[in-house]
């Protein structure tokens, strides 16, 4: 009886095979099913087979067979998730055709190589990929893009099982790219969640990128990209940006990057950009800018951070508008007596000062560099006296008679009421 | 020891009933009701009440020692007249007045604490260090009134010494470790601080605070030492006995000078 029905069963599903085959040959092109009991079992064997432009479909199970070279135009999408293993030991897909759609995969065990950047789905030199709601788990590298233009990369969820930076690869990897998008992927656990080298005129929005090992976000070389939206939460070194012209970052968070070497936005040589919108909540550094010229904060809630800015003397000309800042141990901190930086209509927690003539303005400027924070940029040592009380009668002291902070550091017009 | 619990009850029922105390607890009471309601966040709250308490735990039990010693100078003499030996009436006296305004502090800042939950929440590491160090802030700034109050004769100056002490305590003594920083700049600092800030016991709890706050992160290599040390359990064992010994010493001192005073 079992036998019987299993028979019916399997000429049913033969039948709705050949079925689904017809429609689609009809309706667009060829596709070929992969199934782990079907003709084809093998993904490799579909792509061989299947027409460019045609389909692939990959039904509920595990694959286990060589890296997976997709070289024409298909589409491969998987239903209810197969799971395509590594073994631990090779890449899984690498894509070097154009118009490649991916969608509804999930791609596990890549293992550690210490020879090659070997990632879960790497496509090189391409155009017009699209990578959506995809899975990785313990991926070495997950999505690793070179030479790549116009392509999409939006709703995957990476899960990376690295123990230490050098035994882990980055989450969303992308080299000498450009027009690429990137949005609403989750990235966890890799080394960097998501690492820019050479991109150009690339979008990253509502991504969330956490407890990565090193750095949320990193990227170097990568002019005009925007950054909207996004989550970059408990990384270890935070966020850290480099090297870069026309950067907009727009309505980020960057929470509770905590460490000794951490920071929530390293800005090294960034020119030309806007920061706009983003909270940083709970960082040892906030923003620290380093080389980095002409970027305008506006907006941005810098709550309770060790330090909120810490803005070197090599950094010139930016300007800090309408910012609030609450609750910090440091609001600014410098290594410079000079300022190089504008700080206009702020919003400090730590002011004292009076608005007699009502214009919601303080009518006496704000100082925010505390002489304790130029102390211990000199001398770090000195830190363990944080909160004690000879630092405050020293900083009442400067601040009645600034003659060691940086006169000029001064916000004019500091506002009396949080900006919202 | 009859005669040593005998002099606490009795003082302890003389110190209650007077206003002194009641208005310590309430100061802390209103003040901690006062930093959790307005001060924006528990942390926050437990921050400033920290640094507050770290100010003047140290300067109330230091003048009220002191003063409550000076004042007790006839009671003394007339218990002295009787079969008291002289370092159980010392005791006596010493935990009489300590134990209360370090149970007036707890009940203090302990009222709103409970009240408001803090203990259940994450802060409650922070809550407890900061009661325990109140509790022996309380205790050796009472055992140094004791020590000045029995060394020095006069009560204007005695009290003046004890302002002293307190200033070099909590303000001075940072002041000099910052000279010494800036002094030895060029050198690595990180263990002389260590030492620097076991030395003073107002340092201690300061320390103690701020790395239950998770501030060590902030204090770079700095902090990784002093997070190192204090992690382990000999740390641990350092930092309690040395205030531990911040009590005993001037206490014996206190009561060789008290055994020899000349009434």
């Amino acid at each position: 009886m079992d036998h019987d029905t299993a028979g019916v069963g399997h000429r049913t599903r033969l039948i709705v095979a050949i079925l689904i085959t017809a429609v689609v040959h009809t309706a667009m092109g060829q596709g070929i099913v992969v199934s782990p009991e079907g003709p084809v079992r093998s993904i490799s064997e579909a792509i061989r087979q299947v027409e460019p432009g045609g389909q692939v479909t990959v039904r509920k199970g595990t694959y286990r067979e060589a890296t997976i070279e997709v070289d024409k135009p298909v589409t491969i999408i998987g239903e209810g998730y197969p799971v395509l293993d590594g073994e631990g030991d090779r890449q899984l897909m690498t894509v070097t055709a154009d118009s490649v759609t991916i969608r509804g995969l999930e791609f596990r065990n890549v293992g550690v190589s210490f020879v090659e950047d070997r990632a879960a789905l790497k496509a090189d030199g391409v155009r017009y990929c699209r990578l959506e709601s995809n899975r990785f788990i313990n991926t070495f590298f997950g999505i690793y893009l070179a030479r790549t233009s116009q392509c999409r990369v939006a709703n995957n969820v990476l899960q990376g099982m690295g123990s230490t930076e050098t035994r882990s690869g980055n989450g969303i990897h992308l080299w000498y790219s450009k027009q690429i998008e990137i949005a609403n992927n989750t990235v966890k656990g890799h080394r960097d969640g998501i690492y820019f080298e050479f991109v150009e005129d690339s979008s990253v929005m509502e991504n969330v990128s956490e407890v990565n090992l090193r750095y949320g976000l990193h990227f170097m070389f990568s002019d005009r990209c925007k950054y909207h939206k996004n989550i970059f939460r408990g990384n270890d070194a935070g966020v850290a940006v480099m090297y870069t012209d026309s950067v907009e970052m727009i309505g980020n968070r960057f929470e509770h990057n905590w460490g000794s070497a951490s920071f929530g936005l390293l800005l090294k040589d960034i020119t030309d950009s806007r920061i706009q919108d983003n909270h940083f909540v709970e960082n040892t550094v906030a923003v620290y800018a380093e080389g980095s010229n002409r970027i305008i904060f506006e907006r941005n809630d810098f709550v309770e951070n060790g330090w909120a800015v810490r803005i070197m003397g090599n950094a010139l000309d930016n300007v800090f508008m309408r910012n609030n800042f609450i609750g910090n141990a440091f609001d600014v901190a410098t290594n410079s007596r000079r300022s190089n930086s504008r700080f206009e209509e702020n919003f400090w927690d730590a002011y004292r000062g009076y608005d007699l003539d009502r214009d919601g303005y303080g009518d006496v400027p704000f100082r925010p560099v505390r002489l304790f924070s130029l102390i211990v940029e000199k001398l770090e040592p000195a830190l363990i006296l944080l909160r004690s009380p000879i630092i405050g009668v020293l900083d009442t002291a400067e601040r009645v008679l600034p003659s060691l902070t940086p006169e000029t550091l001064a916000d004019t017009r500091p506002s009396m009421r949080r900006i919202l | 020891m009859t005669a040593t619990r005998k002099i606490i009850v009795y003082e302890l029922r003389d110190i209650v009933r007077s206003r002194w105390i009641l208005f310590y607890a309430l100061f802390f009471l209103v003040i901690t009701e006062g930093l959790f309601r307005f001060g924006g966040g528990s942390a926050n709250a437990l921050v400033s009440l920290s640094s507050l308490a770290l100010v003047i735990v140290p300067l109330i039990s230091i003048v009220f020692g002191a003063m409550y010693l000076y004042d007790a100078r006839s009671f003394t003499e007339l218990l002295l007249t009787q079969p008291v030996g002289r370092v159980a009436l010392f005791k006596g006296l010493y935990i009489g007045l300590a134990l209360p305004i370090a149970m007036s502090f707890l009940l203090g800042i302990g009222i709103p604490l409970v009240f408001r939950g803090i203990l259940a929440t994450a802060h409650l590491e922070t809550a407890l260090v900061l009661a325990v160090s109140g509790t022996l802030l309380t205790f050796i700034f009472v055992a140094l009134a004791f020590l000045v109050a029995v060394t020095v004769e006069q009560k204007v100056r005695g009290l003046s010494v004890s302002i002293l002490l307190w200033l070099l305590l909590t303000v001075l003594y940072d002041g000099l470790v910052l000279a010494l920083a800036a002094f030895f700049a060029d050198y690595p600092l990180e263990r002389p601080m260590l030492v620097l800030m076991l030395l003073n016991p107002v340092d201690l709890a300061r320390v103690l605070l701020l790395l239950t706050f998770d501030l060590s992160a902030l204090m770079g290599y700095t902090g990784a030492v002093f997070e190192q040390f204090f992690g382990t359990l000999a740390g641990k064992a350092i930092s309690i006995a040395g205030l531990m010994s911040w009590i005993v010493i001037p206490l014996v001192a206190g009561i060789r000078r008290f055994k020899k005073k000349d009434f």
